[in-house]
């Protein structure tokens, strides 16, 4: 493992001086794209925490859209800073996670039926937050009040690098949120019961318990990322942070990349985001829908020939070269 | 609620004009639901794409009756037609490779279908409303007023719906359709061809797509995002009537239509379909088999 962890080294180093390197005019731009790489990395990741355990949610945009919500609904109307927003973004997320996920896990709702449950909410969040239109803003959605350059109280800075840290350091609290679950004993119990409930329960594993867990540090570290957004944008709106589009949206980023391996979601985030952006700027406006008609084309595709996703795979071709560890 | 209580007490007409443009709207939605039923039933795969199918026959009669001056039904009809190739083109080019992979990965695939169609909708005829316009009247009834088009697309609807249960319970091949959604295993034993099935049920399944749009285009408009409008409450419909379950499907389609328009006039459009979705999660706590499952 000694040569992963230098280039990992190497990458991080990289990553961390990245804002520094000239870039002729190109890093503003650059900056921007890394920024939402990071981010949606992180919620892909929060996403994957359920997902790889058989757990499939296609609704996580309510939980994204609760947070970020949440915080700019605060900071708008009562002033009330991000920091402690947040905290009550991601109680509101928990709250929302519990009140779907008790049910579902009590009655034994999984696969299509889970997933269908799930999209259902992230419909009502959507549709809540459009038909709430006097405070919400409906579908036009809602900008922060702004309070200068750089406010540390309301978490808003001009310069694109703060944030650029801020993400990178929220993405790495992802990536060690998954390591840790992935070394733990919760991860041996939430497999077998991603196996087989019935079979985990009879020896002796608490089903509910590590389910309502899983979902609820999931949908927590979901509506985090929703926030972390909210403030970088400064503009919320229900399309973009809430219902079906954004919720499948995150799953294909993370189908994509992989949604068993650590760096998965990550991969496949940065693929999906500069494909768009390349086709954005290649196409430009005079092609609208253009990139996500290819964008649509590769996922089909990649799902049908490429099911472990990229990372996935590439790490399945070089683990069976190696011998097994477990 | 007091919304509600004071158009009983003061404008009880709004509300029955509600009901019954809610009953004539689940005609459609259960044309829908039984197609995407049909095929949940025998494959076993929720085609998360199948209104975008619908979308595009819209299209298709949207452009050969209003741009190249088709007569209605013939529009109608190429609708329908390419409704049979979409659900054969699906089943083909993207369900046959998967048969055998996790589901999950069969609803995303299904999933980036309808991405690719939508986008490609947006980028080759933009983000316009489009409708095929019928000098139809708008019918009086005992007060209340009911859109002649309206009326049709729900009489065809269950003309249709007749169609469909005469085809499965009444020849060889709906029988063997049903008995493949019964048990699958059992029907490749007897010697029945699994994918002949699975291409007669997709081809079956695209044809009500392609019904559901000649329906559809004499009411609405269509844009590139008709399927994320009704898209979701077609899936609610089904799980909520029991997947596979087509009777089922039938009554919920009803329901929901009925809470969505009743809700719309109510309160706003908006909240109209949050309490259907509601409703839904609701009701899948109490009988995740649908609401007419035998009591495990």
């Amino acid at each position: 493992m000694t040569t992963g962890r230098v280039l990992a080294a190497l990458v991080l180093a990289a990553l961390g001086v990245a804002p520094f390197v000239p870039m002729g005019g190109m890093g503003e731009y650059v900056i921007f794209v890394m920024v939402q790489v990071f981010i949606w990395s992180f919620i892909g990741n929060a996403w994957s925490l359920m997902g790889r355990f058989g757990l499939v949610s296609l609704g996580h945009g309510a939980f994204l859209g609760v947070g970020a919500y949440t915080t700019t609904l605060l900071w708008n109307f009562y002033g009330l800073t991000p920091w402690v927003g947040v905290i009550v973004a991601m109680a509101a997320a928990v709250v929302l996670a519990l009140v779907v996920a008790y049910p579902c896990s009590r009655f034994g709702i999984v696969g299509h039926y889970f997933g269908l449950v799930t999209l259902a909410v992230g419909e009502v969040i959507r549709l809540l937050l459009i038909a709430e239109r006097d405070w919400t803003g409906g579908s036009l959605g809602l900008t922060l009040k702004t309070a200068g350059d750089a406010s540390f109280y309301a978490v808003q800075y001009a310069d694109k690098r703060v944030f650029y840290y801020g993400a990178f350091v929220v993405w790495l609290l992802g990536l060690w949120v998954w390591h840790r679950l992935d070394r733990s004993m919760a991860r041996a119990a939430m497999e077998a019961i991603g196996e087989d409930e019935t079979a985990a329960a009879s020896v002796g594993i608490h089903v509910s318990r590590f389910k309502l867990a899983i979902t609820s540090l999931s949908a927590a570290l979901t509506a985090f990322g929703g926030v972390v957004y909210a403030q970088y944008i400064a503009y919320v709106n229900p399309e973009t942070l809430a219902g079906v589009g954004v919720s499948l949206r995150i799953v294909f980023a993370v189908v994509l990349g992989g949604m068993y391996s650590l760096l998965g979601p990550t991969v496949g985030t940065a693929l999906t985001i500069s494909l768009s952006e390349y086709l954005r700027v290649k196409f430009g406006v005079h092609f609208i829908g253009m990139a996500e008609t290819i964008y649509g084309l590769i996922l089909v595709v990649f799902i049908i020939f490429l099911p472990s996703g990229i990372y996935g795979s590439l790490r399945g071709l070089l683990v069976r070269r190696t011998p097994a560890r477990a | 609620m007091s919304n509600l209580l004071d158009l009983v007490l003061n404008n009880p007409l709004l509300l029955a004009e509600a009901a019954l443009n809610g009953l004539l709207l689940g005609g459609v939605l259960a044309l829908l639901a039984l197609g995407l039923n049909l095929i949940f039933g025998v494959l076993d795969i929720v085609w998360i794409v199948y209104v975008d199918l619908a979308m595009l026959s819209m299209y298709l009669i949207y452009f050969t009756v209003q741009v190249y001056g088709w007569p209605l039904l013939a529009g109608a009809a190429a609708g329908i037609g390419l409704g049979v190739l979409l659900g054969i083109g699906v089943h083909l080019l993207i369900i046959t490779p998967i048969l055998t992979s996790p589901p999950v990965n069969q609803l995303l695939a299904t999933g980036g279908l309808l991405f690719f169609i939508q986008s490609l909708a947006t980028f080759l005829w933009t983000t316009d409303h489009r409708s095929v316009r019928l000098t139809l009247p708008t019918i009086e009834v005992a007060g209340m007023f009911v859109s002649f088009a309206r009326l049709i697309a729900f009489v065809l609807a269950v003309v249709v719906m007749v169609g469909l249960y005469l085809f499965l319970t009444r020849t060889y091949i709906g029988t063997a359709i049903r008995a493949v959604s019964q048990d699958r295993g059992a029907m490749a034993l007897m010697g029945a061809n699994p994918q002949r099935i699975y291409i007669v049920t997709s081809a079956v399944g695209g044809a009500l797509a392609g019904v559901a749009a000649a329906l559809l285009i004499i009411q609405y408009s269509v844009h590139p995002h008709f399927g994320a409008a009704f898209g979701p409450i077609t899936f609610m419909i089904c799980v909520l009537g029991g997947l596979g379950n087509m009777f089922g499907a039938f009554v919920a389609s009803f329901i929901m239509s009925e809470i969505i328009s009743i809700g719309g006039v109510v309160w706003s459009t908006e909240m109209g379909y949050v309490i259907a979705f509601a409703l839904f999660i609701v009701l899948m706590f109490i009988r995740p088999g649908g609401i007419f499952a035998k009591k495990q």
